[in-house]
């Protein structure tokens, strides 16, 4: 397959002219690699010829260690997946292991879920909102999407002492409860946050040069995407309608209003765009889920400090702010887990690299690999 | 786990002792004991670790950015500004032509070695060798200033503040403007790598020969009427074929370093430089076909002047003077390998591209002569479209202000323009950027020359 795309690059661009071919390691020690990925690089001139994507510089074995630990222990080893967004780490697991012990939780709980996992995928999204544009050479957006994540690190320092692996959500409800004078401070932020997405629009989404960096590049259409398993922004990039907060709503999910943006043909910019609209949508629940934040206790209450549930499994998932996050989790009725998988988004959009980066040039590397944004944590586990 | 909100009620009591510590740093001066038992306020606490972060959080960012210029500092700081400006003006004004103090200045020298015997050769030796050595205190001073220029303003592109610090531990540490002075003698200190796989020599030379060209170009540039270290009268075609001579540099430092990062980086630099080259000479050729002459003084002379208040400046003709100066612009930060045309360092692709394997001081001359070729388009810029020396407004307080000062303002501000494009835009990629130069750059500086052949036929005759 390599080959016949190697040939119609020659009679395209090459004509004939004999080159040597360059091995090149991108990463694992790499700028732009986001962590420590490392892709073996054969290029001719700029074009890529093979690429090898090699993963595991980040392995920690988070799965093993969980079954020697108990269900509380397990929520502090999610936070270091995808440690840009914890949230959602801790809510999936918590989700499982809830359903595996048959713990309910409060409405309280579920809505302070719903608004931290929120403002953790914006954090996550300014993220790579600042590092893609570092990717293709704007350096200032980064600075402009970290003052805004800074504030929102910021609150969940004030709600739960951690600003990256907050070990916040926690088996039948939260850790603590949101004060009035938080739930104000993020009242606050999203008004200030709302007009500094469209100051991000006219830094870099409409910029000419990004546009032209990113549009139509590294195409993924929906029939790929699909075949290819991907999952979040990326898959919605290419007009998948696919989001699990709609499709098989968690934590009340069903009780707010919000679209999903959807990308139209697949390529960087439309993945790049489905995450800045994301994070209008999610300023749009997490508004909501403040103005209407139910009364009651934030822990359900009445289940064993350690749990103990009856062997059996179960599965759950949610809409992380890299795709669609699972984890499988099996007990032999023990307070440990059997047995926990981790289905990783971020490792799954990652495997179509290998085909995609074919006859692409060096600069469109970064531009794919940052517009598939993955965490290499996540990756790994 | 369940009886957490039991745990919760006790604690405003229990951390009562803790937020006490918060308004004692208010007033630690008055530790009577007889004050009143104080009641501290709710305390938006976590309550877990009991640290409280109200203090932090007493300025929460949401109120910073809504009304700048209310704010004490931002009123200060454009009050200096202004005096900085104003008081460079007057001194300015006050000192004068400075070509005039260096005709007395070469008088004096004259008649000192009449007076002690010595050939005219010597005087003319030593008159030049004041001269180079200006030049090149100008490149080396240029690169403190530009670099700590640079990082002021790129900070406050970017929301921050750039250097503070950097000055005096204690004293007049003026927005950190040692910084650039401090970091020359770190990496003057730092140790110099050369690495295994390199080519020694080659790779020990490079940095001098991206340089040394560009201080050569220097020679004819001018800071002010009659103001240039040697005028030439092919001055421009002489600043053109030494500031390409640095391309050479570029191409060995990515050969020698043996890493297949720079190597690609060197070769990007390569075809983009000798790309670049094409447009930014053609842009410049209306100017030349206005002013009938390469000498950057008959350049800057034939500017002189004003169109019912316009000043008749080369960038104010009509559609050729905006595109050239365009061009001219676009060509010169390509050129100087900055941003959007950043693809032979690109950080995020190539690691440093031609400068991965380079450290310490080998390092930073490739900075200098970055820095330097971005002052040598800002001056030449200045001289071949903003009118050189020439006061942009007809009236008295600016015409006395000598055409040196008006010449360092305009290429100061050219300058802020080279830094401002860096820190906004992105990168091109590498075949769009050569798209750009083949297919709009040059395209277009072809029909503006036949434009300005069109003027001068039928408008300037």
């Amino acid at each position: 397959m390599s080959n016949a795309l190697m040939q119609t690059h020659d009679a395209s661009t090459m004509a004939g002219l004999k080159t040597d071919q360059l091995f090149i390691n991108l990463g694992p020690q790499h700028p732009s690699t986001h962590g420590v990925l490392r892709i073996g690089l054969t290029i001719e001139g700029e074009v890529i010829v093979k690429a090898v994507p090699d993963i595991g510089y980040l392995h920690r074995g988070t799965e093993k260690l969980s079954e020697v630990r108990n269900y509380h222990h397990c929520v502090v080893l999610t936070d270091r997946w995808d440690y840009v967004s914890a949230m959602p780490n801790n809510l999936v697991f918590c989700l499982a292991a809830e359903k595996l012990a048959g713990v309910k939780t409060t409405p309280r709980a579920d809505a302070l879920r719903v608004i931290m996992c929120e403002m953790n995928r914006i954090a996550s999204h300014l993220l790579f909102f600042g590092t893609y544009g570092i990717d293709l050479g704007a350096y200032t957006p980064f600075l402009y999407a970290f003052r805004e994540r800074e504030m929102v690190l910021d609150l969940f320092e004030m709600l739960c002492g951690a600003r990256l692996t907050y070990n916040y959500i926690r088996l039948g409800g939260v850790m603590v409860d949101a004060s009035p004078e938080w739930l104000k401070r993020t009242s606050e932020f999203l008004e200030y946050f709302k007009p500094r997405l469209d100051e991000y629009d006219t830094l870099l989404t409409y910029n000419p040069i990004f546009m032209a960096r990113t549009k139509g590049i590294g195409i993924v259409s929906a029939a790929e995407a699909k075949d290819w398993a991907l999952s979040g922004p990326n898959l919605r990039g290419s007009g998948v309608n696919y989001d699990v907060r709609k499709f098989a709503p968690y934590s009340g999910y069903e009780n707010y209003d919000f679209e999903v943006p959807l990308g139209k043909d697949g390529s960087c910019w439309d993945r790049y765009f489905c995450r800045v609209s994301e994070m209008r949508q999610s300023v749009r629940i997490v508004s909501q889920a403040i103005a209407k934040l139910p009364e009651g206790p934030f822990q359900a209450s009445g289940f064993a400090k350690v749990p103990k549930p009856i062997a059996g499994e179960s599965y759950a998932n949610v809409e992380a702010s890299r795709g669609d996050l699972g984890i499988y989790l099996a007990s032999d009725g023990g307070i440990s887990p059997y047995r926990m998988h981790v289905h990783a988004p971020s490792f799954i959009n990652l495997a179509m690299l290998q085909d995609k980066l074919v006859g692409m040039k060096v600069s469109d590397v970064i531009a794919l690999l940052g517009s598939i944004d993955i965490v290499l944590g996540e990756v790994d586990r | 786990m369940s009886d957490k909100p039991e745990d919760k009620k006790p604690e405003p009591a229990k951390t009562a002792p803790v937020p006490a510590a918060a308004p004692a740093a208010a007033a630690p001066a008055a530790p009577k004991p007889a004050a009143p038992k104080y009641v501290p306020p709710e305390p938006v606490l976590n309550r877990k670790n009991g640290r409280l972060i109200e203090d932090r959080f007493t300025t929460w960012p949401t109120q910073v950015f809504i009304n700048r210029w209310s704010r004490s500092g931002y009123q200060a700081g454009a009050a200096m500004l202004t005096g900085i400006l104003l008081g460079l003006a007057v001194t300015g004004g006050v000192v004068g032509e400075l070509a005039k103090w260096a005709d007395k200045f070469y008088a004096l020298l004259t008649a000192v070695a009449a007076a002690k015997g010595l050939p005219v050769l010597a005087v003319e030796i030593a008159w030049v060798a004041i001269k180079v050595l200006i030049v090149l205190h100008i490149v080396l001073i240029n690169g403190l200033w530009s670099i700590w220029w640079e990082r002021k303003i790129s900070a406050h592109i970017q929301s921050r503040v750039g250097p503070t610090y950097a000055g005096s531990p204690s004293g007049w540490n003026f927005h950190g403007w040692a910084q650039t002075a401090i970091d020359g003698i770190k990496l003057l200190l730092k140790e110099d790598v050369t690495p295994a796989a390199a080519d020694k020599w080659v790779h020990a030379l490079a940095p001098g020969l991206v340089v040394a060209p560009c201080i050569i170009a220097f020679a004819p540039v001018l800071f002010g009427d009659n103001m240039a270290a040697a005028s030439l009268d092919i001055g421009t075609l002489y600043i053109f074929a030494f500031a390409g001579i640095s391309v050479i540099g570029i191409v060995m430092a990515g050969w020698a370093s043996g890493n297949k990062y720079s190597l690609l980086g060197g070769l990007r630099g390569a075809a983009q430089i000798v790309s670049y080259e094409l447009p930014r000479g053609f842009s410049v050729v209306p100017v030349l076909m206005f002013a009938g002459s390469l000498d950057l003084q008959v350049i800057s002379n034939a500017q002189a002047g004003y169109w019912h208040g316009i000043p008749r400046w080369f960038v104010f003709y009509p559609v050729v003077g905006q595109l050239a100066f365009v061009i001219f612009l676009i060509a010169s930060v390509a050129e100087t390998n900055r941003t959007p045309f950043d693809i032979p360092e690109a950080e995020s692709e190539l690691v440093s591209g031609f400068h991965t394997e380079y450290s310490g001081m080998k390092w930073s001359i490739f900075f200098l002569a970055e820095y330097a070729y971005v002052l040598l388009g800002s001056f030449l810029l200045a001289t071949f479209f903003l009118g050189g020396g020439a006061s942009p407004i007809n009236s008295v307080p600016f015409t006395l202000v000598p055409s040196w000062m008006w010449m360092l303002a305009k290429a100061m501000l050219m300058m802020f323009v080279f830094l401002w494009i860096r820190w906004t835009l992105p990168r091109f990629r590498v075949d769009q950027l050569m798209d750009f130069t083949w297919k709009f750059l040059l395209p277009w500086s072809f029909v503006n020359i036949a434009i300005a052949g069109l003027y001068l036929a039928f408008w300037l005759k």
